[in-house]
């Protein structure tokens, strides 16, 4: 668990807040305890769950999760403590006494089955049936457990409607075993809190607000109730048999950009160690599958640093040097679709701080069915445009109405990170096995800044690599140790930092000399950014910013609306663990360094775009038609 | 409203308004809590915790704002003496959370008043503002330098399990009403997180006279593991049923005498969750270490279907259920359709039996004391009257 002490959760849920020792030699720093007659000694305050993992004790869990708060409501995990009348939940047990632990006595296992028949008594479906087949936590311990049969009966019919009124997240309440992870994820760890268990004893369920369908509701689409969902109650909208037919149409010209977080996860759908990337063998599997062509959301990437970058060195311009009030400061990011989501919902008042310009997704879409289709002689009718994301929100920002610059709807579908691997796997490949292959062209090349938007602070350091470059004229190499801007990188909830800008500048990069004549207004000034993931830690920030703190001084804020930033997104494989999202990080970050180019404004292709098509630079006429949006000041009431 | 005389040897004795607060202010607070281990009095809701233990943890915490939670949520199926004590004898239960307030270092009180017990909420309100004006609640109590208490009443909205103290501190708070995972215990995290003391009414009651009459005087009545006396909710095939004041200790065959019940052949000892005794068990005596109870007592005579008796009683647990652990949300669910099965005969043996197990796992696996004790009756009723409900089939020796 981070260190949050401000939950939103009821206190029930919320660890016990033991101050962990931190000199464990103190007396009373630890306790020694007996697990199955085996010494342990553990901090105080410890749960027996984690205690018994010390031990090396495998405790079969299904509420429990790394990132959420406690819940103690599957009770798959109780043991037996001596002295105590009932079974203790190990997951929600602070050991705060010598006690003796005996984790699989002959009531412990009749209880765990007992539990496991009952779920399986109200859980319906079929596995065979289910997207979650082989990775279905209920599934793994009925087998653990060995059920071989239903002892207590097994539903026939479902018992809810499926909810597919979302374009992110279906909702199939009949296969939901009120572990209450969607709930806590929502409420707690995201601070969104769009579900909730309503109704009493049997018919508890969780629900929306009025039991609204999850379109009608405040939901941002973040999908990442799907990435803790035990089962397939909670499952992503898949567009695979779309795609599938697509590209079986030999009329349709179907191209696929991929996301830098989905290569660096994609090899945990094959049974891989977290952390390996796989970016050209996936090239490859994706050309096999039938993907026209294969091109690279980091190139788009790139082009949103400039389209970004620009936009906030002209509203610094305007603030700094224009005294125009009207400027809306500090400039947001806007590449994540549940940030921008959540900001319409509950903060729609910052809206002009949103940096209009879209997400790389949308860039893409819009590039391909005009730039590329023309380049390429190819009809934008025939187009199928897919994007493989890490996240479950790109689905439902394709289908913004208002994302149709290109005359049709600019990116077709929006497929997860779990989505591609099953079409991968289904078309017989082994992906790890894969040659190495290069992306097409004209996007073919991106750099490192582009690839690093996976992660938290990516964003911001891409905007710093280059930002720094544009002004001071100095190489970011010799601002900062290897271009690495180690202050925005990490899994800190919130991050800050302050680039004093200097006295000395370079001279105004020819494509934007046109918007301001010289740097000489920005002498002695601080650039101030920070960098938030997770709505909750978002929340702080424009609380704080609200508020009129710390944060509202700052000039340009990156928001990412999952932990981690995207290699954690809802689209990503299950399950996910800080442990998992570092792996990724880990990947993504290394890649970066391995690459030649490492800033999105020396990109050869991102230079030649701006000399060919969008002649007229940055944040022009053009530019705003394709690459930039508007959004919707949607509140938290939606009739 | 009329106040009815009622005879008793301890909660109904003699007591006038303030004398426990008087006394109480007039000792230390070490004191108080050594009458009350003297007495040895055990709450008195049903879970039977020692009062003084409970009382002395959250006396010996540092933490600045402590609450006194008065439980009056009744709601166990056969139980109304809280209310007897709330509508005629108030003076005992604020006397003695004022009590504990000075006792433990608080300085608000609440009472958590059953949803459908609004209607007495008006008459209380007027008696706590009785109080204010003779100084009994407010600033410096009864000019004791220093003493602050006041009570506050707040109506639950008809959920069983809020009789649960955590789950009751979670409906106080504004959530859902569900039982929180323990430890830690309201005495160390309780209402927003401050070390809570959770009493029954009655409990309060006891105490008042405590304080007064000593530990001594208390434990005189009783038995040696059950001090005091209790008051029992009495209802269901009898002449006079009622609130009783009885020592613990009492013979269920003499409270059935007492009671003018004839041809029992059952009796519910507390309510719901509680076990169903035969003929057999009728000797039994009423005590925390044999036949326990938070006072509700039903009487079955001859006439009654023990299956439907137990239907009624599971119908009404799938329905109280939280539905927050498993085990209590399905499990009540099973044990219900095993005993629609056996009322429709179509049952085996076997099936039955893997229930029984069933209900077991549930009374050591559910969160709550809800999901520990809803299969007493299906478990009880089973084994106490296969005779009659298996008819003759003999097979059946859960």
């Amino acid at each position: 668990m981070d260190s949050r002490k401000d939950y939103r959760a009821p206190l029930s849920q919320q660890p016990l807040t033991i101050e962990k020792p931190t000199d464990l030699t103190a007396i009373g720093g630890t306790i020694t305890v007996e697990i199955n007659e085996k010494k342990v000694v553990v901090p105080l305050g410890t749960t027996i769950l984690d205690a018994c993992k010390m031990a090396g004790i495998s405790i079969p869990t299904l509420c429990h999760h790394e990132d959420l708060c406690i819940a103690g409501v599957c009770r798959i995990c109780v043991v037996e403590v001596e002295g105590m009348r009932t079974l203790q939940a190990s997951c929600a047990f602070p050991i705060t006494a010598p006690i003796k632990i005996k984790t699989s006595t002959s009531m412990v296992r009749k209880a765990r089955r007992h539990i496991i028949d009952l779920m399986l008594s109200e859980h319906y479906g079929e596995c065979y049936s289910c997207v979650r087949n082989g990775n279905c936590e209920l599934q793994t311990l009925a087998k653990e457990y060995g059920v071989d049969n239903y002892t207590f009966g097994h539903v026939e019919k479902p018992r809810y409607e499926v909810d597919r009124s979302s374009y992110s997240v279906i909702r199939d309440m009949s296969k939901c075993i009120l572990c209450k992870r969607c709930v806590r994820t929502c409420i707690d760890l995201q601070e969104v809190g769009v579900l909730e268990s309503i109704g009493r004893g049997d018919a508890t369920h969780i629900s929306t607000f009025l039991e609204k369908p999850l379109s009608d509701v405040i939901c941002i689409n973040c999908g990442q109730c799907i990435n803790r969902c035990p089962t397939a109650a909670l499952r992503a909208n898949d567009p695979s048999d779309e795609i599938w037919r697509a590209i079986d149409d030999p009329k349709k010209h179907v191209v696929i950009q991929t996301a830098p977080s989905p290569r660096a996860a994609i090899c945990e759908e094959f049974g891989m160690e977290a952390g390996t990337s796989l970016t050209q063998e996936l090239n490859t599997a994706l050309k096999r599958i039938g993907f026209d062509k294969v091109f690279d959301t980091n190139f788009t990437a790139d082009l949103t640093i400039i389209e970004e970058g620009t936009e906030l060195v002209i509203r610094l311009y305007k603030a700094l040097v224009g005294k125009d009030a009207s400027v809306s400061l500090p400039q947001f990011t806007s590449c994540s679709p549940g940030w921008v989501k959540y900001l319409e919902h509950y903060y729609p008042e910052y809206l002009d701080n949103l940096s209009s310009a879209k997400s790389p997704q949308q860039m893409f879409g819009s590039l391909i069915k005009t730039f590329y289709a023309e380049k390429n002689g190819v009809d934008p009718a025939d187009i199928v445009s897919v994007a493989l994301m890490p996240c479950s929100a790109k689905k439902f920002e394709c289908n913004r109405p208002e994302m149709v610059d290109s005359g049709y709807k600019d990116v077709d579908y929006g497929l997860t990170t779990r989505e591609m691997a099953k079409m991968i796997k289904e078309a017989g490949i082994n992906l790890p096995e894969m040659p190495k292959s290069h992306f097409d062209n004209p996007f073919g090349e991106a750099s490192g800044a582009g690839l690093i938007f996976g992660a938290t602070g990516g964003v911001m350091e891409a905007a710093i690599r280059t930002i720094v470059e544009f002004i001071t004229g100095a190489k970011a190499e010799d601002v900062f140790a290897n271009a690495n801007v180690l202050d925005v990188r990490g899994f800190e909830g919130i991050k800050y930092m302050e680039i004093p800008l200097g006295d000395t500048f370079g001279p105004v990069p020819g494509l934007i000399s046109h918007l301001v004549p010289n740097w000489d207004w920005l002498k002695g000034a601080t650039l101030k950014v920070a960098v938030a993931h997770g709505t909750a830690n978002a929340k702080k920030v424009m609380d704080d910013i609200k508020a009129g703190g710390k944060f509202s001084e700052c000039h340009f804020i990156e928001f990412m609306a999952c932990p981690g930033g995207c290699l954690g997104g809802g689209g990503q494989p299950i399950p996910t663990t800080p442990e998992i999202r570092e792996k990724r990080a880990k990947a993504i970050y290394a890649e970066d360094e391995s690459l030649e180019l490492r800033k999105s404004h020396e990109n050869p292709n991102v230079i030649k775009l701006y000399e060919e098509f969008l002649t007229e630079g940055p944040c022009s006429h053009l530019s705003h038609k394709l690459l930039h949006t508007h959004y919707l000041k949607r509140g938290k009431y939606i009739i | 409203m009329v106040k009815t005389k009622r005879e008793g040897s301890v909660i109904f004795s003699e007591y006038k308004r303030g004398e426990a607060i008087k006394a109480a202010l007039e000792k230390k607070r070490e004191d108080i809590l050594l009458e009350l281990r003297e007495s040895k009095v055990k709450g008195r809701g049903g879970a039977g915790f020692p009062t003084a233990t409970k009382w002395m943890v959250v006396a010996a915490s540092t933490a600045e704002i402590k609450y006194v939670i008065c439980n009056a949520d009744e709601g166990e199926p056969g139980t109304f003496k809280d209310r007897v004590l709330l509508v005629d004898y108030p003076e005992l239960v604020f006397d003695g959370m004022v009590v504990a307030g000075y006792t433990i270092g608080a300085s608000r009180g609440i009472v958590y008043l059953r949803g459908e017990y609004e209607y007495i909420r008006k008459p209380l309100e007027d008696y706590l503002e009785s109080m204010r004006k003779d100084n009994l609640l407010g600033k410096n109590i009864l000019g004791k330098e220093g003493f602050d208490f006041d009570i506050s009443i707040r109506m639950g909205s008809g959920a069983y399990v809020c009789g649960e103290e955590t789950a009751l501190i979670e409906s106080l708070e504004g959530n859902r009403g569900e039982a929180r995972n323990k430890p830690p215990y309201p005495v160390n995290t309780g209402f927003f997180g401050r070390p809570t003391v959770v009493n029954n009414v009655e409990t309060l009651a006891a105490v008042s006279h405590i304080v007064v009459k000593g530990g001594d005087w208390f434990r005189q009545h009783g038995t040696d593991k059950s001090t005091g006396s209790k008051l029992f909710s009495i209802s269901g095939d009898c002449e006079l049923p009622g609130v009783y004041e009885l020592p613990w200790g009492t013979k269920l065959s003499e409270l059935l005498t007492l009671v003018g019940a004839k041809n029992t052949k059952a009796i519910q000892v507390g309510g719901a969750s509680g076990i169903c005794l035969n003929k057999t068990q009728f000797d039994r005596t009423l005590a925390y270490e044999d036949a326990a109870t938070g006072g509700s007592i039903m009487i079955f005579n001859g006439s009654r279907n023990m299956v439907h008796i137990l239907k009624n009683f599971m119908e009404f647990f799938v329905e109280e259920s939280c539905g927050q652990c498993t085990p209590c949300r399905i499990g009540n669910v099973k044990l219900l359709e095993g005993v629609k099965m056996i009322e429709s005969g179509e049952y085996t043996f076997d099936y039955i039996e893997k229930l029984m197990e069933l209900g077991r796992t549930m009374q050591v696996s559910s969160k709550c004391g809800l999901g520990q004790s809803s299969p007493n009756p299906f478990i009880s009723i089973l084994e106490n009257f296969k005779d009659e409900i298996f008819n003759g089939n003999g097979g059946y020796n859960g």
